[in-house]
């Protein structure tokens, strides 16, 4: 009820919750980049019982797929994606780390032949107990998670 | 039946199984000792160094020839149209992939085999991309470590010097973590293991030690397998420092096993002293000459469905 006062309510379209507060600014660059005609209201550091603090995004006449979702896992692991249909949600899902990443993100390596050839970068996640790593496809490089998410 | 090699790319040591490294492993045996083979008799293959490196090129042509064989390529991309004209690494890999029956390529960028794989319809054997992979200096390496000690499982291996940056390291230490071997590293904190090759023996629960004097190890080692410190890794006095705890010479070698051997992928600069190569343990000229027969199995194997019947 709190978030529905903080942020207006929209028709239809995609609302990303429980984003960790700081995450919000990377998911839209990357929200821009799959569509930059967008319409977007995001709220920072709105309060939540459940996180503290937390960010939220609402996307207006755009619905997130989920494979669109699970490319930002990466970014905000445990955000829900809310689709919404007159004013009410018809779909909610978590975002779920995906085994593979193809077009996402760029190999950090710069001497990575993906960085030099038409071809899309290709980076598998790797996670093991106590952290997410992403192994290039072509350079075999492993890179932790965070050089990713730091750099949106 | 059809050997599992026929038609299958060479990219990385991590794509082939403990079954395919014994059978290139018995294969270059065979050819090693029979007196000729023609396995890539009517066969061309294309040699394409995009980065120049003799050695590794001359033990594939030379593979290549003696196996009665075609060679067309160039030892040198600056040399040719390809780089002067701008094309893209995955259209000269199409149109090669159009004149010759293999290609064997390096490349000085990471991930080049792999994308050339994917554009390719004919197998390509990776001879070193950048920093990446060379499998088959692992090959070579696997098969000298047989040929010496007559089994790659169960034994002590010792690696000596830049185990950070040497890709032969790395890729020869994935490949023997298939056969039950125990390692000892020898080197400078700044030269060690990378952290991802670490977790990576760990969780496969290799049995693996550090080990800060050189000296110890030399009597429980069966190979110990040497590599090179490069100067511009350091400055001049830390180099001094450092390099002279990493040199093998004739003096450590008293308490060493009968049959033990030491490796070392060369160019050595002065991590082994010349008097070692006197030594019954010196092993590292044969292994070289043992490029070209690991490379002719690779070849014969990738060229053709059944070796038996030729």
């Amino acid at each position: 009820m709190q978030s529905k006062m903080q942020v207006e309510a929209i028709n239809r379209g995609t609302v990303i919750d429980h984003i960790p507060a700081g995450q919000g600014l990377k998911i839209v660059n990357r929200l821009q980049l799959l569509d930059n005609q967008v319409r977007l209201t995001v709220g920072f550091n709105l309060s939540s019982g459940v996180d503290g603090h937390k960010d939220l995004i609402k996307v207006d006449d755009w619905l997130m797929t989920e494979s669109e979702a699970n490319e930002l896992a990466l970014l905000a692991p445990n955000a829900t994606i809310n689709i919404i249909e007159d004013y009410n949600v018809v779909s909610k899902f978590k975002m779920a780390t995906p085994k593979e990443l193809i077009g996402v993100f760029q190999c950090p390596n710069s001497n990575c032949i993906s960085n030099s050839e038409p071809v899309s970068s290709k980076l598998f996640v790797k996670t093991t107990e106590d952290r997410v790593q992403l192994k290039c496809h072509y350079c075999e490089k492993l890179f932790s998670k965070e050089l990713f998410s730091e750099a949106y | 039946m059809s050997n599992p090699l026929y038609r299958k790319h060479i990219l990385s040591i991590s794509d082939l199984s403990r079954s395919d490294l014994e059978l290139i492993i018995k294969t270059a045996a065979t050819i090693k000792h029979s007196k000729q083979s023609r396995y890539l008799a009517n066969k061309v293959v294309a040699s394409c160094f995009f980065e120049a490196s003799t050695r590794t090129r001359l033990s594939f042509e030379t593979a290549i020839h003696r196996q009665g064989g075609n060679v067309i390529g160039f030892a040198d991309s600056g040399s040719t149209s390809l780089a002067k004209k701008g094309e893209t690494l995955s259209d000269s890999i199409k149109m090669l992939s159009g004149y010759a029956d293999a290609i064997v390529m390096r490349h000085p960028q990471e991930g080049a085999a792999r994308l050339a794989s994917e554009v390719s319809n004919k197998p390509i054997i990776n001879g070193g991309d950048g920093s990446n992979q060379h499998p088959t200096q692992t090959l070579l390496d696997l098969f000298t470590i047989h040929e010496c000690q007559k089994r790659l499982d169960n034994l002590t291996i010792t690696f000596v010097g830049d185990l950070k940056y040497g890709r032969t390291v790395h890729s020869l230490v994935q490949a023997l973590s298939h056969f039950n071997c125990h390692f000892n590293f020898v080197a400078p904190d700044a030269l060690y293991l990378p952290e991802y090759l670490i977790d990576e023996l760990e969780e496969k629960h290799v049995s693996f030690k550090r080990v800060d004097e050189f000296e110890n190890v030399v009597p429980e080692s069966d190979i110990i397998y040497m590599t090179r410190v490069q100067k511009e890794r350091f400055d001049p006095t830390e180099y001094m420092h450092i390099a002279s705890q990493y040199v093998l010479s004739a003096s450590m070698l008293g308490r060493a096993k009968e049959g033990m051997r030491i490796l070392h992928p060369l160019p050595r600069v002065d991590e082994i002293e010349l008097d070692v190569d006197q030594t019954k343990h010196a092993y590292y000229f044969e292994q070289a000459e043992n490029g070209v027969y690991a490379r002719q199995a690779l070849l014969a194997l990738v060229l053709n469905e059944n070796l038996e019947e030729i």
